[in-house]
């Protein structure tokens, strides 16, 4: 819970992509955590089931988070997320 | 073969929804195959159905069909049913035949035009509409097709839509004549709910039955139809739409504004004519609005310079004429001048047609002259026509016809002599306004080169029409003039005859041949004025007091411009000053209310992935706490 809270507040209070996508890590992790620690609770296998699923989400998500710091990168020479913010309404 | 009679309105409105839908895509030669081709059905059908009711007359003389039931509501029944008796025969076997004759026409005149089938389209539907407006057995039916043709006659008159004096033409008269059908409209009520019914048989049985003559109702009920015709007629006052109708094509001016759908109103109040019989005031108005529309309308075709306006104040004066019949109670002598007038009247637009198409579009009769020589067929024939119009004695359907008509108001019960001396000084009026346009387009010096000759489809219908313009009338002549009297004797078995009085010193031949005279003097007049270019005419119109009178009949005795001061600016006016009222102001308040909250929407797009993931974040836990604390 603690875990989950840090990476939210790191991925609301930072303005670099690489920080934000660390921070979304963080909070991965803290639900993978949760549902260790819930499974080693109950005495189930599945909370350490989805610890696996959530690996698996984590590396996927990694990929597309790296391409966009790529893509970032290129088109505003920095990381700051904030510089993207033309789509106003 | 009377079971044949629903196929009569069927055929024209079948390929009118043929060319609606696919029209555009069709090919000429197809669209006027289905459009002339379901009229000639049409025609057909209504001669066969003609041969039989003729040959073995039905019970009663009247055939009813009734195809399914409209509506059966609270013991208020009405069909879908049509009624076939003398009057409604004569009226579809004349508008099917000249109906016929005017496509086949149209077929030619209107080749070069873009909305080729879009025409055959709206003619085909005004075609069924009037036969389902003749047909109709009981008066909602009957309106149906009135607002039909009228409907018809709006899209006909703004055809050539691009010019905006043309589709405020088409408006003017959709405005005019609903003033009309209004009144109408207003009168069936009274009667469906005074009587119950609105079968036109059933409720002329119980209109006499339970009113007496003289009843306010008969009164008002006769009255209020008296409206829907004088609209739809152009009689007075609300005959200021006519006119302005030339602006569509001249077979539509032909068909409608002349033949056939301004004469319904005619044949409404012989087809109520038990109201009208019992309401003897109504009756009397009819014949006052007759006489003084056919004495008005007479003076303004005088002064008229458009061909086609020319012709569009005489039908509204023969109208007047017929008005004129029904008023006195000659009811079979009014449906006599709406055959003879459909001849000859189609037959002078459809050579007006070929005049101003071989003018390249110039209506101005002052404009042209000397064509007797360039189009022959069409002077023969239009000399035929107007003469029939004016009334040329002993040969022509029109003396036959107007001569009824003026005896009538001298020897009918109804009648009086003021009537009849009016009447015969229309006919003076009519001989000098047809001769003058005779003299004036045919005669005298050419002053512009031919530009097109009719083809053989267009002179065709022209000598159909001017050989029935003459030998329509040799159907009912007077006593001393071979009495026939088979229209008439046909004709009354479905309507009353008129009541004849003591007309003193005066006999049918005594008014025959003061209609006579009247038409010699106004061809003498147009001659010498026109012809021998008689110094009389320039000296009168130089007075202050002739010129005066010429504008004042020009502009049609100052109806439009009295409309215009009465009717159009006040409306006008109330609607510039009522742009901004109260509830408009609640629309635009919720129109102001959206927007504001658009842009208060709007802010929250600030396009920062930070903000949104808040908003997810703060959306999550305040999700989360309402299900466990809630």
């Amino acid at each position: 819970m603690i875990l989950f809270a840090l990476g939210t507040i790191g991925l609301l209070v930072r303005r670099d992509l690489i920080f934000i996508l660390m921070s979304i890590e963080v909070m991965l992790n803290a639900a993978g955590l949760a549902f260790v620690a819930a499974g080693a609770h109950w005495g189930q296998p599945d909370g350490q089931v989805m610890l696996i699923f959530i690996l698996a989400t984590a590396a996927a998500e990694v990929s597309i988070g790296l391409a966009l710091v790529l893509r970032l990168h290129r088109q505003y020479k920095s990381l700051d997320v904030d510089a993207a913010s033309e789509m106003r309404g | 073969m009377l079971k044949l009679l629903w196929l009569m309105p069927a055929f024209p409105f079948l390929s009118s929804l043929v060319l609606i839908i696919f029209g555009p895509r069709l090919a000429k030669r197809t669209v006027a195959l289905l459009g002339v081709g379901s009229i000639v059905l049409s025609a057909v059908v209504s001669a066969a159905v003609s041969a039989a009711f003729l040959s073995s007359p039905p019970p009663g003389n009247a055939f009813t069909q009734t195809l399914w039931t409209w509506m059966d509501v609270a013991g208020f029944h009405l069909h879908i049913g049509f009624y076939l008796d003398a009057i409604s025969l004569v009226m579809t076997l004349v508008v099917t035949f000249v109906a016929s004759l005017i496509h086949w026409y149209s077929a030619e005149f209107m080749s070069e035009d873009e909305g080729y089938s879009r025409f055959f389209a709206y003619m085909n539907l005004f075609v069924a509409s009037m036969l389902t407006l003749l047909l109709a057995d009981n008066l909602v039916l009957l309106y149906l097709g009135w607002e039909g043709v009228g409907l018809c006659s709006y899209l006909l008159i703004g055809f050539w839509y691009l010019d905006p004096a043309n589709g405020a033409a088409g408006r003017k008269a959709f405005i005019v004549t609903r003033t009309g059908d209004t009144a109408m409209i207003v009168g069936l009520a009274l009667l469906a709910t005074q009587l119950g019914t609105l079968n036109i048989q059933e409720l002329m049985l119980k209109a006499s039955a339970q009113w007496s003559v003289g009843s306010p109702y008969a009164l008002a009920a006769a009255l209020l139809l008296l409206g829907g015709a004088v609209g739809k007629s152009a009689q007075l006052p609300l005959q200021t739409w006519l006119p302005d109708a030339m602006a569509g094509p001249t077979p539509t001016s032909a068909l409608l504004h002349a033949a056939t759908m301004v004469t319904a109103g005619v044949y409404l109040i012989a087809r109520t004519h038990v109201l009208f019989a019992l309401a003897p005031l109504a009756q009397h108005a009819v014949a006052i609005v007759g006489i003084a529309t056919l004495i008005l309308a007479g003076f303004s075709a005088l002064t008229q310079w458009d061909l086609k306006r020319v012709l569009a104040y005489s039908t509204i004066s023969q109208i007047g004429y017929m008005f004129l019949a029904l008023g006195v109670g000659a009811w079979s002598a009014a449906i006599f001048h709406f055959m003879t007038h459909a001849f000859f009247k189609a037959l002078l637009f459809l050579g007006a047609g070929v005049v101003i198409d071989a003018m390249n579009d110039e209506h101005n009769i002052f404009k042209m002259g000397g064509l007797r020589k360039e189009l022959p067929v069409a002077f023969w024939t239009f000399l035929i026509g107007g003469c029939s119009l004016a009334g040329l004695p002993l040969v022509t359907a029109g003396f036959y016809s107007k001569g009824l008509i003026i005896w009538a108001a001298r020897a009918s019960g109804d009648g009086s002599p003021a009537l009849w001396l009016l009447a015969i000084l229309g006919v003076l009026l009519t001989a000098m306004y047809t001769f003058r346009m005779i003299f004036v387009v045919f005669f005298g010096r050419a002053q512009m080169p031919v530009g097109k000759r009719p083809g053989y489809r267009m002179t065709i219908p022209l000598v159909v029409l001017a050989a029935l313009s003459v030998v329509g009338g040799f159907v009912n002549t007077p006593a001393a003039l071979g009495d026939i009297h088979i229209f008439t004797d046909f004709l009354h078995r479905a309507l009353p005859n008129w009541v004849e009085r003591p007309a003193g010193a005066i006999t049918e031949m005594g008014s025959e041949g003061l209609v006579t005279l009247a038409f010699l003097a106004g061809l003498g007049i147009a001659y010498l004025v026109y012809i021998r270019k008689s110094h009389y005419a320039e000296a009168l119109a130089e007075f202050s007091i002739g010129k005066a009178l010429h504008q004042f009949w020009f502009a049609d005795w100052g109806m439009d411009w009295l409309y215009d001061r009465i009717f159009v600016r006040p409306v006008v006016w109330f609607a510039h000053f009522d742009r901004t009222d109260f509830i408009d102001s609640v629309y635009a308040g919720l129109a102001r209310l959206s927007e504001l909250a658009y842009f208060a929407l709007r802010s929250t797009e600030n396009g920062k992935v930070r903000w949104y993931a808040a908003g997810i974040a703060f959306g999550a836990v305040a999700l989360v706490s309402m299900v466990l604390f809630l």
